[in-house]
């Protein structure tokens, strides 16, 4: 008989079939044994799984936020400086600090290929519709503000240069602050109010991640104290109308703060270029500034940090696989040999019926690749259900890429290959003889 | 394949042995000795007889019946099984041979546990490649011939002794072998169980079969047409009656 008709009678689609279901006889003889001998795997599989579709979705998460910065912004903000012990200057006095006017012109003169300036003012407020009023940071800020970010107006529109121009009162609020103030009324054209100040709604904002269900991360521009929603007004009505002198009144003390702006978004013609900027701003600040009274955030070079984490978590994760799955394999090996000690009497008979070294071979080389097969297959099962949970109860975005269950499971059946071959040729290379004789 | 011509091969010419043992040798070495198991043993057997191997415990009975069994090759001497000379086979080879024209039956039955009835017959049917549903025709069939058509759904442990060996002799029967060789069929049966089996053996006989069979009862032996006693591994005594 040729190399290829040996192969074919023995891979032949019936005699598989019926390997198969004699396989899964015999495993199921032991079936608690079977079980007991596949966790390894399954539980490494399922850890991979599970851990993967967190990975992944925590850094989809930084991703997107990064993302939502925009990958050609720098972030200036302005940071209080901590008090200095003992100088304790006197209360009334107030504590100057931040970026300014100047700081911006100064940027915008010096640095070549700025496309964007969009500087930002930020006051907390309550806002209120009759009886009804919402926690809320207050934007002021410009009208190229809409290209620097990713929320859209969804309803109405954003205030025009015009408007900015001449201080109008006019604000554009969050869609979750529209549902709050106006729950029956359409927003548009009606007024909200501040302190004494009544602004007139002209449009309605969607916010991107409001929308998507997701919490607003501390990475966001002027969210670090977490005030629920933003409402959007021209700049220069935030400047008249509220002024630039902070008053903080906390547990006996008061404090008082003079900030010019609180953040600007730079936004670089050439991506290539931002993170040159970067330090080009930073310069510019520390030359101009007595404290370090600002933070610049670059989002992209954020971004490359997320992925090397990633790259990082991947590495660890790989290994974390790799061993799990090795002393899965293991494992199995190890019962493999037991088993086929244990059924020595079998072999002897079934070579003695006729059973090649092949076949022996082959028989329990499916019978490895059934148990680390199976065990793939829980282990997936779990480690997708796992996700399931996580994102239900703890609120945390996971993702499942399909390849990672399908290559869990690809190397799971590889794990009984490898493992498998070396009991089973151990089976196979018994004398029939001595087999038969075996107690 | 000359194989299956062989098989249909007509077994009542008398002339032509269908076994035949040249000055078989089969030395064992345990250690630094020798253990020389069988010693020159030369024997034809013709289709239809039922023979019987005797003698004292360890004079190479069940030696000789692995060697006609083809699953040991003798050390010197040769081995004709039809028309093929055994002795020059390789493993694969002999592997075939064992499945197609040798029917096994041993003193501890050795079923195979997890497979029922049926599936314990069908086993050398599906070395030989034999297709399913044909299998379980030849397999239910053999049932039916040992008596267990009722049974064939159980597993082995779930059968006394005496109905585990007629499984094991209808496996054996499954691929229709040239021989059938028995090594002490009876020898872990009570008298009841054990003339159950006999009187197959005689039915099988009466058919046409090929019998060889190791035992140490003279009640079994008288039942055979040809005595062969073996002594250290030589034939001391070959008589037919
Ligand atoms: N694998 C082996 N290695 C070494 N010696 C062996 C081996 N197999 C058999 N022998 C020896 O060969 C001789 C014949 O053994 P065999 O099993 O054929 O005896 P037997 O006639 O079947 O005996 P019993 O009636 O007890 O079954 C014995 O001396 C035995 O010790
Ligand atoms: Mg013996």
């Amino acid at each position: 008989m040729s190399r290829l008709a040996q192969l074919r009678e023995t891979f032949s689609p019936s005699r598989m079939h019926r390997a198969l279901m004699m396989g899964v006889k015999s495993l199921w003889m032991h079936r608690l044994r079977s079980l007991l001998t596949v966790l390894g795997i399954v539980f490494g599989v399922c850890s991979v799984i599970a851990m993967l579709a967190i990975g992944e979705g925590a850094s989809y998460e930084a991703r997107e936020q990064i993302r939502r910065l925009g990958s050609n912004n720098v972030i200036i903000r302005s940071v209080k400086p901590p008090e200095e012990q003992g100088a304790s200057q006197s209360r009334s006095v107030a504590v100057e600090y931040g970026i300014t006017y100047k700081d911006i012109d100064r940027i915008a003169a010096t640095i070549p290929g700025i496309d964007l300036i969009v500087p930002s003012r930020l006051i907390r407020r309550n806002v209120w519709v009759g009886g009804n009023s919402v926690d809320c940071d207050i934007r002021g800020t410009l009208p190229s503000y809409l290209q620097v970010t990713t929320n859209r107006v969804g309803r109405g529109r954003f205030f025009t240069q015009t408007e900015l121009d001449d201080k109008k009162n006019v604000c554009v609020i969050e869609e979750s602050m529209a549902n709050r103030l106006f729950p029956i009324d359409d927003p548009l054209g009606k007024t909200v109010r501040v302190d004494q100040d009544y602004f007139e709604v002209i449009g309605v904002m969607s916010r991107e991640d409001a929308a998507s269900g997701m919490p607003e991360g501390s990475l966001s521009p002027g969210a670090s104290e977490g005030a629920p929603t933003t409402m959007y007004i021209p700049l220069t009505a935030a400047r008249s109308r509220f002024g630039e002198i902070l008053m903080k009144r906390s547990t006996g003390s008061f404090s008082v703060e003079r900030v010019e702006l609180h953040e600007a978004i730079v936004r670089i013609t050439d991506q290539d270029s931002v993170i040159e900027a970067n330090l080009v701003i930073n310069e510019i600040l520390q030359a101009n500034h007595k404290n370090v009274d600002y933070e610049t955030l670059v989002p992209l070079a954020l971004l490359r940090q997320a992925e090397e984490t990633k790259r990082i978590f991947n590495i660890v994760l790989g290994s974390v696989a790799a061993i799990s799955l090795l002393v899965g394999g293991i494992g199995i090996m190890n019962i493999m040999l037991a088993t086929v000690t244990e059924r020595t009497r079998e072999i002897g008979v079934r070579r003695a019926l006729g059973a090649k070294r092949r076949d022996i071979v082959f028989q329990f080389l499916i019978e490895t690749v059934l148990l680390s097969g199976a065990g793939g297959i829980i282990g997936v099962m779990m480690g997708l259900a796992i996700p399931l949970f996580i994102s239900h109860f703890a609120q945390m975005t996971t993702i499942v890429r399909f390849w990672s269950p399908v290559l869990a499971f690809g190397i799971s059946g590889l794990v009984g290959v490898v493992f498998g071959i070396y009991p089973a040729m151990r089976a196979a290379d018994m004398d029939p003889v001595e087999a038969l004789r075996h107690e | 394949m000359t194989q299956t011509a062989a098989i249909a091969e007509p077994r009542t010419t008398d002339a032509k042995p269908i076994v035949r043992v040249e000055n078989v040798t089969k030395v064992y070495q345990m250690g630094a000795v020798l253990v020389e198991a069988l010693r020159g043993v030369t024997l034809h057997f013709h289709p239809g007889e039922y023979s019987t191997i005797m003698g004292p415990s360890g004079c190479g009975k069940s030696t000789l019946l692995n060697v006609l069994g083809c699953l040991d090759r003798p050390t010197s001497g040769r081995y004709f099984l039809g028309e093929d000379d055994v002795s020059t086979l390789d493993d694969d080879e002999l592997s075939s041979i064992r499945g197609a024209r040798i029917g096994f039956i041993f003193q501890s039955y050795n079923l195979i546990q997890q497979l029922s009835v049926l599936e314990n017959i069908e086993v050398p049917l599906y070395y030989q490649g034999a297709p399913a549903w044909k299998s379980r025709e030849i397999a239910l069939e053999l049932a039916e011939r040992v008596g267990l058509v009722e049974r064939v759904g159980h597993k082995p442990f779930e059968l006394s002794g005496g109905q585990q060996q007629r499984v094991a002799i209808a496996r054996a029967l499954a691929n229709d072998p040239l021989i059938l060789l028995a090594d002490e069929p009876t020898g872990n049966l009570d008298s009841k169980s054990g003339e159950e089996i006999l009187e197959l053996f005689g039915a099988l006989h009466r058919q046409g079969k090929t019998l060889i069979m190791v035992t140490h009862s003279d009640e079994v032996s008288e039942r055979a047409q040809r005595v062969i006693r073996l002594r250290d591994g030589q034939v001391e005594v070959d008589e037919r009656k």
